[in-house]
């Protein structure tokens, strides 16, 4: 198969490289005339945000890294340095601050999707283990880069979420060792921990274009949750997707910078304007609210080992849900039953992170338990049995029948 | 409950021992840290910028009065133009602080008068000077105090006037003070303002209220300079948003009108 591309791009300097090397062809094949579902919602913006969001922290991050000084002693004047000396390093940190949560807001609301409509199921597993994969990764780099600004919040958070891994007999101890380069959190620590915190999202680039390679070869699932049956089904990604995804960017743009220009602090930690004291604990050691949930999974089993594990399981959980749910309808939509069991597992989500905010006494420690119950029962019992046992709604024939409300001749 | 305690243990037990010997007393108690009563700030919402004026006469307060014991390490006098005065007032300001101005010749530190390139001037050497000369207690740098507490300038001016007579019945510690809103009710700062305590140069009065609401203006001030210029930016860019979402909103609206 060796010699060059048959090109058809008209520009001769665009054909010459086209033909070496098909870029062109494929961005046209997977951007421009990708057949893409006709009937997507606003839901379907989110994996674009994401994506939108990983490039700007990205650029903001290489930015502060030109600036940031790895160093106990220095880290937390670096910062300050950015903010109050570098030109718009207020602009660039805030940004890149608030955009640790608005990555977050936009990977959950995503993979609600991704749950509601049954996008995890055959023949789209892979797509969606690696975006669990995704996940992960994004939680390690954000835990990472909330302990560079070396505050009160940032040195405890990573003594706290380290000594974790303490609790696994026998190897428990080399692990902790391992990742502090040391026996305390420390300068060890903290210079790899800027290392990996600028490692690990290029990684997340490459499990990203894994993530819409796989995208791109099963195709996109869509609200009906039923595969297309035609052309008259889809629409070319390009325009009209690209002009669907740029409305919520543009919303997506107002929510963040509404953070940045106007509540930069808001989702932030009053302690971690103080710099790190490795010898004053703080009254309350909180992590940042996109780790609440699982913060409160590993605080509501009085059990550290059993704590720690549920906290790993409640996200490994996500990797085998294509193979618990037993039903054969995709989308909720159609699952009258299901859809109020997702709905009350949203509801224990928030739960947790409410829970995860609070001081685990008295009532908090009641409603977390039933709370990290439920969010497990769901996945490991009651999405199995509802498969089998619920009576689904009828699917519509096709997309086009849906949308139109015309049988697939008249279109 | 059990199990975080369990959890964090090995972390809790060594730090909070250390922690217990070296801090404040009754700083670390934060079991009683009643909720500062909330005050009306010029720098209040979103257009709210704080009060320059009143910001200029609080950096009086700082450096006439809490200068003696409290660093600002992390502002510089050229950023005072920040607070609407010129390079020349900045520079004659300056010049009225002794700072450490380097080497000399021999190689021996030399204290100099500042420029606007240097430092705040700080009290205290380091953290064990400062201890030493304040009973044991270290005065906190306040570059950041506003950001760095829950309802940071509520809390501030709480402070400042939240000293009076310890309840009876309630035990102080030898050489603490009474106060409403620290946390735990005993601090170590003795009581920093007394009516008159400075004199303004455009006639406000020096009530005690005054003095504490100009000095938390300046110090949310320090604490965040960019405001001005953010919340500025912020609006433009906002605006500007909403037109491209309201645009790109027409552009979807036309390009699916043949699917719709």
């Amino acid at each position: 198969m060796a010699g060059l591309h048959k090109s058809d791009i008209p520009n001769p300097v665009l054909n010459w490289i086209d033909s070496r090397l098909p870029i062109i062809t494929m961005m046209q094949k997977e951007y421009g005339v990708f057949p893409t579902p006709r009937n997507f919602n606003y839901f379907w913006n989110f994996g674009a945000l994401a994506m939108v969001t990983l490039v700007v922290m990205i650029l903001t991050g290489i930015f502060l890294a030109m600036h940031y000084q790895p160093n106990t002693t220095l880290a937390f004047d670096s910062v300050q340095h950015i903010m109050r000396d570098v030109n718009y390093g207020w602009l660039i940190r805030y940004v890149h601050q608030n955009g640790a949560s608005m990555f977050f807001i936009v990977t959950y609301i995503h993979i609600f999707r991704g749950i509601y409509y049954g996008s995890y199921k055959a023949p789209r597993e892979l797509l969606w283990i690696l975006g669990v994969v995704i996940l992960l990764l994004m939680m390690a780099t954000a835990f990472m880069g909330y302990v560079l600004p070396w505050g009160q919040m940032s040195y405890w958070g990573a003594t706290v979420i380290t000594n974790l891994f303490s609790a696994f007999p026998g190897v428990g101890k080399y692990i902790v060792t391992l990742l502090w380069g040391g026996f305390s959190v420390d300068q060890p620590t903290l210079n790899r921990f800027f290392s990996l915190h600028y490692l690990l999202p290029f990684v997340l680039v490459g499990v990203v274009f894994l993530h819409v390679a796989a995208l791109h070869i099963v195709g996109s699932n869509n609200p009906l949750g039923i595969e297309p049956r035609g052309p008259q089904d889809t629409l070319p990604f390009h325009p009209y997707y690209t002009a669907k995804d740029s409305v919520g960017v543009c919303v997506f743009l107002i929510v963040w910078g509404a953070f940045v220009f106007f509540a930069p602090n808001f989702l932030g930690d009053p302690n971690n304007f103080i710099e790190a004291n490795p010898l004053q604990t703080p009254a309350d050691i909180v992590p940042e609210w996109y780790f609440l949930p699982y913060y409160a999974i590993l605080r509501s089993v009085p059990n550290k080992l059993l704590g720690v594990c549920m906290m790993f399981a409640s996200l490994l959980v996500l990797l085998i849900l294509p193979w618990l749910d037993t039903s054969r309808v995709r989308s909720a939509r159609f699952r009258p039953t299901y859809k109020w069991f997702i709905f009350l597992w949203v509801v224990s989500f928030i739960v947790l992170g409410v829970c995860g905010a609070h001081k685990p006494e008295g009532v908090w420690v009641i409603l977390s338990r039933v709370a990290t119950l439920y969010y497990f029962a769901h996945f490991l019992v009651i999405t199995p049995i509802l498969g089998k046992l619920e009576r689904p709604l009828p699917l519509p024939e096709s997309i086009t029948q849906s949308v139109t409300g015309r049988p697939l001749e008249s279109h | 409950m059990r199990n975080s305690r369990s959890l964090l243990a090995p972390v809790f037990a060594v730090a909070m021992t250390v922690a217990g010997l070296f801090a404040i007393p009754g700083g670390a108690a934060a079991e009683d840290a009643p909720k500062p009563p909330g005050q009306k700030w010029s720098f209040d919402g979103i257009f709210g910028t704080p009060n320059l004026a009143s910001a200029q006469r609080g950096f009086q307060v700082y450096s006439e009065v809490c200068s003696t014991c409290h660093a600002m390490h992390l502002l510089h006098y050229r950023d005072l133009t920040g607070l609407g005065l010129n390079e020349a007032e900045v520079k004659a300001i300056a010049s009225t602080f002794t700072v450490p101005q380097g080497l000399d010749d021999q190689g021996v530190p030399k204290d100099g008068p500042g420029t606007p390139a240097n430092q705040f001037r700080s009290p205290f050497p380091n953290e064990k000077a400062a201890r030493a000369a304040n009973n044991g207690a270290y005065p906190p740098d306040l570059s950041l105090i506003i950001n760095a507490r829950e309802d940071g300038a509520d809390y501030v001016y709480g402070v400042l006037t939240g000293y009076a007579e310890a309840p009876s019945g309630f035990t102080m510690q030898e050489g603490m003070n009474y106060n409403r809103v620290f946390p735990g009710h005993q601090i170590a700062m003795p009581k920093p303002l007394d009516d008159g305590r400075v004199t303004y140069s455009d006639g406000t009065p020096t009530t005690v209220d005054q003095m504490a609401r100009d000095v938390v203006t300046f110090l949310h001030w320090a604490s965040n300079p960019e405001e001005a210029e953010r919340k500025a930016m912020g609006v433009r860019v906002i605006l500007f948003l909403i037109l491209l979402a309201g645009v790109t909103y027409a552009v979807k609206r036309k390009v699916w009108s043949d699917v719709h």
